[in-house]
């Protein structure tokens, strides 16, 4: 399973919000592969990606950057809530 | 990896700021200050927030400015601000935003694991609550897990110069 985490640069949010996507999956006992993109490589990083991580700020950014995909969009607002994250990620795979 | 040091001239407390640019413009001069960044690097912060919009408040009070590597950054580094009033960033869930941290990387690749490691840091519920209310740059260090750079002995250190 391959999980994308994206923001506007690809160095700051997103590295933080793939941190804690992981911890989010070892709670659930979940394995995945997580990257983080930013928003101009969003479409080639997600192409087998089954779910993409953003800010509530990004989503609408990302549908459009992506077009047509399989993958969930998944909108984090408390990036250091790992709990949010987790019942997300878990609605989503679960 | 670990979080670039965090020296004095990198921590700003309590500052008045109008509104967001100002917040972000202080973040900048911080990281000129340290000597991780160029001045300019500033104004590529705010054309990160012009351009995506406030995503960079990444939790319920704190921002995360930073730009793309590039020729104005001198080396990866850290800047702590808090300001004296919170200011709002446009943000539909997380403003205001009470603490900026400015971030400059030299290189992404290298650097998505040190950013990872502010996640351990905030992860505890109340970090950004002590940072906002923090009154000396050793107690933001403290809570951040990091120290204050070689080279240029932080003011609390023991022995520091008069």
């Amino acid at each position: 399973m391959r999980i994308v985490a994206v923001c506007g640069v690809g160095v700051g949010s997103s590295a933080i919000l793939k941190g804690n996507a992981e911890r989010a999956l070892d709670r659930l006992g979940l394995t995945a592969d997580v990257s983080a993109s930013d928003l101009a490589g969003v479409r080639e990083a997600a192409a087998d990606a089954q779910v993409v991580l953003t800010s509530t700020e990004l989503a609408d950014r990302v549908r459009e950057a992506l077009g047509r995909t399989w993958a969930e969009i998944i909108e984090v607002e408390n990036y250091f809530d790992v709990e949010e994250i987790g019942r997300k990620l878990d609605a989503s795979l679960g | 990896m670990t979080l670039p040091p965090l020296p004095d001239d990198a921590i700003v407390l309590r500052v008045d700021v109008a509104d967001w640019r100002d917040a972000v413009r202080a973040a900048g001069r911080a990281l000129a200050r340290s000597g991780a960044t160029l001045p300019g690097y500033a104004d590529r912060m705010i054309d990160v927030l012009e351009e995506f919009g406030a995503y960079i408040v990444i939790a319920p009070g704190l921002a995360l400015a930073h730009a793309r590597p590039g020729p104005d950054v001198r080396r990866s580094g850290l800047a702590v601000v808090t300001l004296a009033d919170p200011v709002a960033f446009g943000h539909p869930h997380n403003d205001p935003v009470r603490v900026v941290l400015g971030l400059a990387v030299s290189n992404a690749e290298e650097h998505v694991a040190s950013v990872a490691d502010l996640a351990n840091v905030f992860n505890e519920r109340d970090a950004i609550d002590r940072i906002a209310a923090a009154e000396t740059p050793a107690e933001v260090r403290a809570v951040l897990h990091v120290s204050g750079g070689e080279g240029r002995p932080a003011t609390d250190a023991a022995g520091a110069p008069s």
